[in-house]
């Protein structure tokens, strides 16, 4: 087995699900709670990655992060290498294309927040933020964990935005998807099985912990 | 500039009739005010705009020196920096949360002794010892109650609103709860804001009353005054209790009260002390009058009475008859012919002493 595109593959998905954690809870909120009559217009970019092919994705991010853009341009010119093939670049790739997958469940589990319970904890002085994190993200949980654990599962399977934008580097972006499909183009189907026996036993293993915590009859289990 | 709570708001939901409201009202160290009307008639949605969780297009919200809302001069001050003490229908405690941390929710701004003194006192205040660590659904309906009033009270606002307080709670625990209630707010020296639409609860804890309906606010004044001299008919039928008048609880035997009236004895039902001051209320349509000098019935009370006033309404009369006191009674165009009723004729009212309710007045 290929123990370098394992570990770029869980170094890629971790650090995804982790940004995203951060990134997304912001999205979440807004999406939640804003009372924007075009909200649905960002609500619907957001859920773009969801329905786009990832070859279309990882086009544009591609074009976005290339040295012909301005992005691409400041970032080089403020790290030293152009953004696109490189580990960062299929990152922020990863972070797009993983977006809703964070960002519906964080909403999902905001919007089951009783308004009445932020009103009172308003009513007592506690500002916005602090309601936020003192109130929100406890009654939360399940859907944050859900939230970074599927963008986790869903980077960890992504081929078409990693073949696009971050080619096929060695140690840096070639991942475990990637690594299968040259195995079977190297009629390697051995090689091929085990990785992908890992990645399925991975990826079941993740929706179990996933479906295990949203069961409600466990809602009261665990606690007493 | 007297010490005064001034609301003057306009609010409008679609599909549903506009709040106006206006009211200005003194507030002294307890003044409880009431605010009185049927489901749908914007009192809610005036505790919440007083709460700031609700914004007018337009008016003004001042309490005492403090503008909290001036849409003129686009004064806009948040829920948080108001002070309030808020208690919502369904209390909406923190689910996450124990009593202790509910109670302690609002006091982040103390250090953490000071804080757990707070927390000690008003646990030890709403008696809520014991339970210091249990989780809000394990409590009941009346524990629930109090630790969600002992967390509003909790960072010592300037003023307590309270929606429905009592609503949400049995019939029994209501009753208990009234009386229980009345004399805290009169400890805490704290003045409020109660929304309901039972009549006894605004007798019982009002000092001052608005009684709302179709989003206007119709009468201002002391609660008693307001049930017994409604400003128009719109008041009168909002709240449904035409005769309140003051009694003393005399004597209580097989299982009926015995309440005086200037001098009227009425039997009623009530299991306040003997000597204890209460309001004695008789809807309209629960007294009957029948023809001076006729035989016995099962109703409990036979007032002898002259008639002072007729005023029909509608299909209904309205006969108003001096007893000792002044009581009204609902009867058919029929019945006044019939019993030949005019201004100064004799007439002996019945009540059944289930009718008379009795409720607790204290100072």
């Amino acid at each position: 087995m290929n123990w370098t595109a394992i570990w770029v593959t869980f170094k890629l998905a971790s650090l995804t699900a982790g940004v995203l954690l951060i990134v997304g809870l912001p999205i979440a909120y807004w999406l939640t709670f804003s009372k924007w009559r075009w909200k649905f217009i960002v609500e619907s970019v957001v859920a773009l990655p969801l329905v786009l092919p990832p070859t279309v994705l990882g086009f544009y991010i591609l074009v976005a992060i290339g040295p012909h853009s301005p992005v691409g341009r400041f970032y080089s010119d403020l790290v030293g290498h152009p953004l696109p093939f490189t580990f960062e670049g299929l990152l922020l790739a990863s972070i797009l294309y993983s977006l809703p997958f964070a960002v519906q469940p964080f909403a999902a589990a905001f919007e089951q927040v009783d308004r009445r319970l932020i009103e009172a904890s308003w009513t007592l002085g506690v500002s916005k933020i602090s309601t936020f994190f003192k109130l929100i993200v406890p009654l939360s949980m399940t859907g944050l964990v859900t939230g970074a654990v599927l963008s986790f599962a869903h980077t960890l399977g992504e081929f078409g935005v990693v073949l696009m934008v971050g080619g096929n580097i060695e140690g840096e972006t070639r991942t475990v998807s990637i690594d299968i499909y040259d195995e079977v183009q190297a009629l390697n189907y051995a090689g091929a099985a085990k990785t992908a026996l890992l990645l399925l036993a991975v990826s079941y293993g993740v929706l179990l912990l996933v479906y295990a915590m949203n069961r409600k009859v466990w809602a009261v289990w665990p606690q007493k | 500039m007297a010490a005064e709570m001034t609301i003057d708001i306009t609010k409008t939901f679609s599909g549903r009739a506009p709040i106006h409201a206006h009211l200005r009202y003194e507030v002294e160290a307890s003044t409880v005010l009431i605010l009185f009307g049927p489901s749908g008639s914007g009192k809610t949605t005036i505790l919440r705009s007083v709460a700031g969780l609700e914004w007018p297009e337009e008016g003004i919200i001042q309490f005492l020196s403090r503008i909290w809302l001036d849409t003129k001069s686009g004064i806009r001050i948040s829920p948080q920096d108001r002070q309030i003490g808020y208690m919502p229908q369904d209390y909406a405690l923190f689910p996450t949360y124990s009593v202790a941390g509910n109670i302690a929710y609002g006091l982040g701004a103390l250090a953490s002794h000071d804080r757990n003194k707070r927390v000690a006192e008003v646990v030890e205040l709403f008696q809520l010892q014991g339970l210091e660590a249990a989780k809000p659904r394990e409590l009941s309906g009346g524990q629930q109650q109090r630790v969600a009033l002992a967390r509003a009270v909790a960072p010592r606002p300037q003023l307590l609103l309270l929606d429905e307080p009592l609503s949400a709670l049995d019939a029994p625990t209501r009753l208990q709860l009234r009386g229980e209630l009345r004399s805290l707010l009169k400890k805490l020296a704290l003045p409020s804001i109660i929304v309901t639409h039972d009549w006894s609860e605004a007798l019982t804890l009002g000092d001052v009353m608005a009684v709302m309906g179709k989003g206007l606010v119709h009468q201002v004044g002391k609660p008693h005054e307001v049930f017994s001299r409604p400003a128009n008919a719109e008041v009168a039928r909002i709240v449904g209790v035409e005769t309140v008048v003051q009694g003393q609880v005399i004597e209580h035997a097989n299982g009926l009260t015995t309440v005086a009236v200037n001098g009227t004895r009425l039997k009623g039902l009530s299991s306040d002390a003997i000597g204890a001051a209460v309001y004695v209320c008789i809807r309209a349509e629960d007294v009957v009058l029948e023809q001076a000098g006729s035989g016995m019935t099962s109703a409990r009370n036979h007032l002898l009475g002259r008639v002072t006033d007729i005023a029909p309404q509608g299909v209904m009369v309205q006969v108003t008859i001096d007893c000792g006191f002044p009581l009204t009674a609902t009867i058919t165009r029929g019945a006044v012919e019939d019993l030949r009723l005019v201004p100064g004729a004799s007439v002996i009212a019945a009540i059944k002493a289930g009718a008379v309710h009795l409720v607790p007045r204290s100072s």
